[in-house]
């Protein structure tokens, strides 16, 4: 019976792979097939889990922006290219150029001053002025030679240049400057924005071709809120989506991320929260802490002093300073005198108050520590994964050769699955709880977090140690309980957060 | 090389040109990509000395910018101690080669007699000039008679 439970699930799994790569390989960008993306382990999931998104490669995304200015172009009638730059000023949002270019009232002249383009409506005039001296030379105004003006060429603004030059000015800004919808016109103070048909008119290396469509699209990505590029190195791909929101988007190179913060997907915590986490872990607050944990500063000048001495009479090295005070109550030296002890008595509130500081910034390491520790701990094992799965695959070989079947040991890599899953979650709930007040809810999520946690470390413990062939069969029982039992644990935990994100029981600390 | 035939005619240009305000220094042995030039302004607080200026050009002129150094010392917001001038039409980025170098140097003048305190190189002076700028202006012609060289 068991087997065949898990006959079931192996397929389902299975099917479910075919499905998604199907859907990134031929699908339009604007299909409206949904990848359910959030659960390889096709469990626990639930219809409002749905987060619709598609994959898409550099070639589509230069077919969306097509798509895009055809849109418009069918309402107002513009080259393309002077539409391209005039949506690109708009960051691609196509309504916000409508609604612009009908507010001038059918004279749009603005709009295209802004955008720094030549109006399509007024290029007549300088058409015929080109035209008058066809047969002369010209020189070119930046290598200063002559050339026939055939080989010359120029915007509508009407500076002309030898194709030589416009090529090697055009490679400059592409390849040394990363510009592709912002170079100007060569003639200096003239501000009239070149377009890609002149671009891809005049530049025939295909290094500098890739480069201007890659930057192309890249400005379009970045300003369309709804597209978000693949974080991982190397990958070209861009995640499209219907709405924008905190959730997890896999691309067709397996990378698994946060649509929202483009960090690895971080469920339960908030992209916020994770973001000021990870930056607390990078920059050197922490030398700060431990500045303000095992120093004093002088209670007259402030200067930081470190005491390297047994006695607590103090007198600032400061040449300015020189304040003499008591290390243990930051009071002034003076009324101890004689009877140093007394010490403990001498109440005064600045002291005081000078003492509260230091005692809250060393609660303040101590908490950080205990949360960064166990947050290291979990992704330090997490760095084992690639491990452990090699650990595992062993094990099923060498089971495979005891005469089990190859579904009947698939149980042992999904058990990884669930550990891995399992330990990046525990990872983020300590940056979660880091961020929180005490309060019932707290204590319920504590509780749930250390049951998951308890339940994975006994999932890690068979996996790394138990599994001996011998036993296998009693084993495997064992291991799809525990996984199984981890899998529903994990649930319970990130309802319970996402729960509390609804009704609001979360009390943050202001850090 | 692309930049030696337009170079000679800028460089033909400028001497022909008989601006007083700069020109060349006589002892410049005519690197068509290194020039060293005399700026000579007409206005307040500069015009009680002279200042040699550095024109260096890329190998890859005109479609890179050159750089501008002073050589001599100047009491001004946006040139820095080592004699870094910011001046944004030389910026790689802004740079056009259809922008020739008597343009350039007509910016510098034009930024001398005109500093832009809002992005300042020695925020010390860029605050002087505005906050007390006749204390600044003192200060600047004293400067120039100090280190500049002789108008001639």
């Amino acid at each position: 019976m068991d087997s065949d439970d898990d006959y079931f699930e192996a397929e389902d799994e299975s099917s479910l792979v075919e499905d998604e790569g199907r859907v990134s390989d031929d699908e339009g960008f604007l299909g409206d097939t949904m990848i359910v993306p959030d659960d390889p382990l096709g469990s626990g999931s639930k219809e409002e889990d749905v987060y619709p998104f598609v994959c898409l490669s550099a070639e589509q995304i230069v077919e969306l922006m097509l798509e895009i200015l055809n849109e418009v172009n069918d309402i107002v009638n513009i080259p393309h290219t002077t539409l391209r730059i005039l949506l690109a000023h708009f960051n691609w949002d196509k309504e916000l150029l409508l609604e612009k270019y009908y507010e001038y009232d059918g004279n749009p002249e603005q709009i295209f001053k802004d955008a720094h383009v030549i109006s399509p409506f007024k290029l007549k005039s300088t058409c015929k002025t080109k035209g008058q001296s066809s047969r002369t030379d010209a020189e070119c105004e930046i290598c200063c030679s002559s050339y026939s003006r055939s080989f010359m060429t120029g915007l509508n603004c009407g500076h002309i240049f030898c194709k030589g030059c416009w090529s090697q000015y055009l490679r400059t800004k592409i390849m040394d400057e990363g510009m592709s919808q912002t170079i100007p016109c060569p003639a200096y103070k003239c501000e009239i924005i070149v377009d890609d048909e002149i671009v891809m008119c005049l530049i025939s290396e295909k290094k500098v071709r890739m480069k201007y469509q890659h930057l192309m699209s890249n400005s379009f990505v970045e300003c369309n809120s709804l597209l978000k590029w693949c974080p991982a190195p190397d990958c070209h791909h861009v995640i499209k989506v219907e709405y924008r929101d905190r959730q997890p988007v896999k691309c067709q190179c397996g990378r698994v991320f946060c649509f929202e913060c483009s960090e690895s997907w971080h469920d339960p915590v908030l992209c916020l929260h994770l973001k000021k986490w990870l930056k607390k872990c990078d920059d050197d607050s922490e030398t700060s802490n431990w500045i303000s944990a095992n120093t004093k500063e002088c209670p007259k000048c402030q200067v930081t002093i470190e005491k390297d001495g047994g006695c607590n009479h103090v007198i600032c090295r400061s040449q300015t300073c020189k304040h003499e005070f008591c290390w243990v109550c930051l009071g002034p030296w003076d009324p101890h005198g004689a009877s140093w002890y007394n010490c403990n008595r001498y109440n005064a509130d600045d002291a005081k108050k000078a003492r509260d500081v230091q005692q809250r910034s060393r609660e303040m390491l101590q908490r950080y520590l205990f949360y960064c520790n166990r947050y290291m701990n979990h992704l330090q094992s997490l760095k084992f994964e690639s491990k452990l799965y090699a650990l595992v695959k062993r094990k099923m070989e060498e089971m495979q050769q005891l005469n089990m079947s190859w579904i009947e040991v698939q149980f042992l890599k999904k058990a990884v699955d669930v550990l891995c899953e399992c330990r990046q979650t525990l990872m983020y709930t300590y940056v979660f709880a880091f961020f929180l007040n005490r309060n019932n809810q707290l204590l319920i999520f504590e509780d749930n977090q250390a049951d998951m946690e308890k339940a994975t470390e006994t999932l890690s413990e068979y996996l790394e140690r138990d599994i001996t062939t011998a036993s296998i069969r009693e084993i495997k029982q064992k291991v799809q309980d525990k996984y199984r039992y981890c899998d529903s644990r994990r649930n319970v935990l990130l309802n319970h957060v996402h729960e509390g994100y609804d009704k609001d029981w979360w009390d943050y600390l202001d850090l | 090389m692309a930049a030696t035939r337009r170079l000679q005619q800028e460089m033909l240009g400028i001497q022909g040109e008989g601006v007083k305000t700069y020109r060349f220094l006589d002892g410049d042995d005519k690197n068509l990509l290194s020039w060293k030039m005399l700026l000579i302004p007409d206005f307040v607080p500069y015009n009680k000395g002279a200042f040699r200026i550095d024109i260096v050009f890329p190998a890859e002129y005109p479609f890179k910018p050159p750089k501008i150094t002073f050589k001599t010392k100047i009491y001004h917001p946006n040139v820095d101690e080592k004699g870094q001038i910011c001046l944004p039409i030389i910026s790689p980025e802004n740079w056009k080669p259809a922008t020739k170098a008597v343009q350039v140097l007509h910016a510098v003048l034009a930024l001398m007699a005109a500093p832009e305190p809002e992005h300042p190189l020695r925020g010390d002076l860029a605050e002087e000039y505005t906050k007390d700028k006749n204390k600044f202006l003192k200060n600047a012609e004293d400067y120039t008679k100090k280190h500049a060289e002789k108008r001639q």
